[in-house]
């Protein structure tokens, strides 16, 4: 059982890392928390399946292909939402509440569109595969999804440390004034981050719409929810912390679900979150918040 | 200036009485037509479109037509108390169909009883509900009728010594379903190995599957919505269980195991209605059902399509004065008569007993069918 609880605990994890990935470079690079990100990823379950379901393209290319329709409503949002109210000087509470809005549209258009029943991905496209080593199942499937979410972390970190985009990056979350004085295209990069974040959203919601298998136009909300408290405790805009983050929460759940109790499992889980916040306020990997004021 | 508003409203009095005595009967459907209840909501809107068309199409009751005033109460316990007060005060509806979800019966349900009008619930299972007074009536069968039938019945072609339990604890739908089944098995003398719980909204059940794995049951009982017993079943088969699973009420939908497949064969579920049911009235709906919306209908639509069968059969018997609040009472006194051979089986009202012995509404008399899955398709049960 303990082999199991493990498996589930990493992949649940790896769930709520992937989600929250887009979720913690938009608040890193643009200072937004961007609450249509569950919508987003809802969206990107919604696109595969129907590329799937309309034009019998293989699961890859639809997986691309959601990521790009996210990717470009992200990076609508941004230009039709975010840049204005940035224009304007929007006080940090202004765009957030935007952000809702865009997510209520969303889950209504996708309502309106597709119903609220819930749909899922024919069964030839999921891939089949499964492992069983002793009592112990593990689904090709899962093993993608651990996979794919280490990939993304390690190439977005990369990405940031590493390269000359990444430094640009790095200067605008540190102060989008200074950067725009050094030459740097700051509003592009705006642009370039709300795209890549939404497109990392659409990702994971085709993931975990193929995991899962349950794609509604309310799938969006609880994973939003866990996703707030992975990025919280991570390190608001922290990539690694979205990972760590993730874990976190996906072994606090599955364990405490498994050994305590069935009917306790999300207070405990949001319990130790409390608890680590008190001992660091900031987050796992945050930064030090008076810089900032 | 005092004078001059009783002419019009005189006015307004004769042409409602009017329109009243010879046109139309308005009757409320108060549904969940959005949010996450909508996949029954819309259902059951469909089954009432479909009868009233059909009751139309003959003439109407004593020459009356019905008019259905469709409300969306979007599954939330405000909004149905909203939808209610509109339909109540502003439509003058005779009778209220719905809500969807037992939750919003609860909220909703007595300021229809303190306006004295008729509501009748066609998918409010939980306990307690009739319990709100005397205006208040179901049609949906209480799992308390059905689970006993459907544990004995799943035990006795098994062989179960143990079986474990699994529930949504943050449902009022899955929780009575859970606290009925609980009472079943503590009757039945069966032993639990292991409960646990989930809350609305989650798609991984892997945690509380292993754990149940563990204790290696001979059955799950499992009181949980269609939308998550695919995922509670498709997991549970990933995980190498191969225990059958035992459902409550949410099981009922065909659909489940057409998405669930060969996962969910060997379910056994009871059900007010079963689509396999051969009497004609019943494929006469299958078939009126299909033509219309192009879809196959479930439980909820046939519960609703009978529903308003019940209340025409009622207001046949009523003659409508024009007077809204005497026709509520009227149609109030007519309806726990009505006996009806509906697409759900033989029908009767029965009084319910309440908790607090007070007068309360009027419960399902009816017996359920039980079902088991083959090959993905539900099969009523025939023995072994």
């Amino acid at each position: 059982m303990l082999e199991q609880q493990l498996i589930n605990a990493l992949t649940l994890g790896c769930v709520y890392a992937l989600f929250a990935l887009g979720f913690t470079l938009v608040f890193g690079v643009l200072e937004v928390i961007n609450l249509s990100h569950g919508a987003v990823f809802m969206a990107g379950s919604y696109a595969a399946l129907s590329v799937v379901e309309k034009l019998n393209t293989p699961l890859w290319l639809a997986i691309l292909i959601a990521m790009l329709i996210c990717g470009l409503f992200g990076l609508l949002v941004d230009v039709l939402i975010l840049k204005p109210l940035r224009a304007r000087n929007a006080p940090h509470l202004i765009p957030m509440i935007a952000t809702i809005g865009v997510g209520i549209f969303l889950t209504n258009v996708a309502q309106g569109l597709f119903g609220a029943e819930i749909r899922r991905f024919p069964e030839e496209v999921l891939p089949a595969g499964e492992f069983v080593i002793g009592e112990v199942h593990l689904r090709a499937l899962e093993l993608a999804i651990v996979a794919i979410a280490f990939v993304l972390m390690a190439v977005l970190f990369v990405i940031l440390k590493r390269t000359q985009l990444g430094r640009a990056l790095r200067a605008i979350a540190e102060s989008p004034k200074a950067a725009y004085l050094l030459g740097i295209n700051v509003e592009g990069l705006f642009h370039l981050t709300s795209f890549v974040a939404a497109a990392l959203g659409g990702a994971a919601g085709v993931l975990i719409g193929l995991n899962f298998n349950a794609i509604t136009p309310f799938m969006g909300q609880p994973i939003l929810h866990k996703g707030i408290a992975v990025i919280i405790l991570g390190g608001m805009g922290d990539i690694r912390g979205a990972l760590i983050g993730g874990l976190f929460l996906g072994f606090a759940e599955v364990f405490s679900k498994g050994y305590l109790s069935s009917q306790m499992g999300d207070a405990i889980a949001f319990g130790l979150l409390f608890l680590i916040l008190l001992v660091r306020p900031s987050g796992l990997f945050g930064r030090v918040l008076e810089r900032k004021a | 200036m005092r004078k001059f508003p009783t002419v019009p409203l005189l006015l307004a009095a004769l042409t409602a009485s009017f329109s009243a005595s010879a046109a139309d009967l308005k009757l409320g459907v108060a549904h969940a037509l959005s949010g996450g209840a909508a996949q029954y909501g819309t259902a059951i809107r469909n089954g009432f479109v479909l009868a009233a068309e059909e009751i139309n199409a003959k003439g109407g009751i004593n020459g009356n037509k019905i008019q259905l005033v469709i409300d969306d109460e979007q599954g939330k316990k405000e909004e149905a108390i909203n939808v209610f007060k509109k339909q109540i005060f502003q439509d003058k509806v005779l009778i209220i169909f719905g809500p969807t979800l037992s939750n919003s019966m609860f909220a909703a349900g007595p300021v229809a009883n303190a306006a004295k009008t008729p509501v009748f619930a066609t998918s409010n299972t939980a306990y307690g509900i009739t319990d709100i007074g005397p205006f208040v009536f179901r049609n949906s069968v209480m799992e308390a009728d059905v689970l006993p039938i459907t544990v004995a019945t799943a035990t006795k072609h098994y062989g179960l010594k143990k079986v474990a339990v699994i529930y949504g604890n943050d449902d009022a739908f899955t929780k009575s379903g859970y606290d009925v089944f609980k009472q079943v098995l503590a009757d039945q003398k069966m032993p639990v190995t292991t409960t646990e719980t989930y809350v609305k909204g989650d798609v991984d059940f892997k945690a509380q599957l292993t754990k149940i794995k563990a204790t290696a049951p001979d059955a799950i009982v499992c009181s949980c919505l269609a939308e998550e017993a695919a995922n509670i079943i498709l997991q549970a088969r990933s995980l190498g269980i191969s225990a059958p699973f035992i459902g409550g009420n949410g099981f009922n939908s065909p659909k489940l195991f057409e998405i669930s497949k060969q996962a969910g064969n060997g379910t056994f579920v009871g059900s007010p209605w079963a689509n396999a049911n051969p009497a004609p009235v019943n494929q006469a709906f299958i078939a009126a059902y299909k033509k219309k919306y192009n879809a196959d209908p479930n439980q909820f639509a046939a519960q609703a399509y009978d529903a308003l069968y019940i209340a025409a059969a009622a207001l046949q018997t009523v003659k409508i004065s024009g007077n809204v609040e005497a026709d509520r009472q009227a149609l109030r006194d007519a309806l726990p008569k009505v006996t009806l051979n509906g697409a759900t089986g033989p029908f009767k009202f029965r009084p319910a007993v309440t908790k607090t012995g007070k007068p309360g509404g009027f419960d399902a008399d009816q017996k359920p069918f039980i079902y088991t899955v083959q090959n993905g398709k539900f099969e009523l049960y025939k023995g072994k």
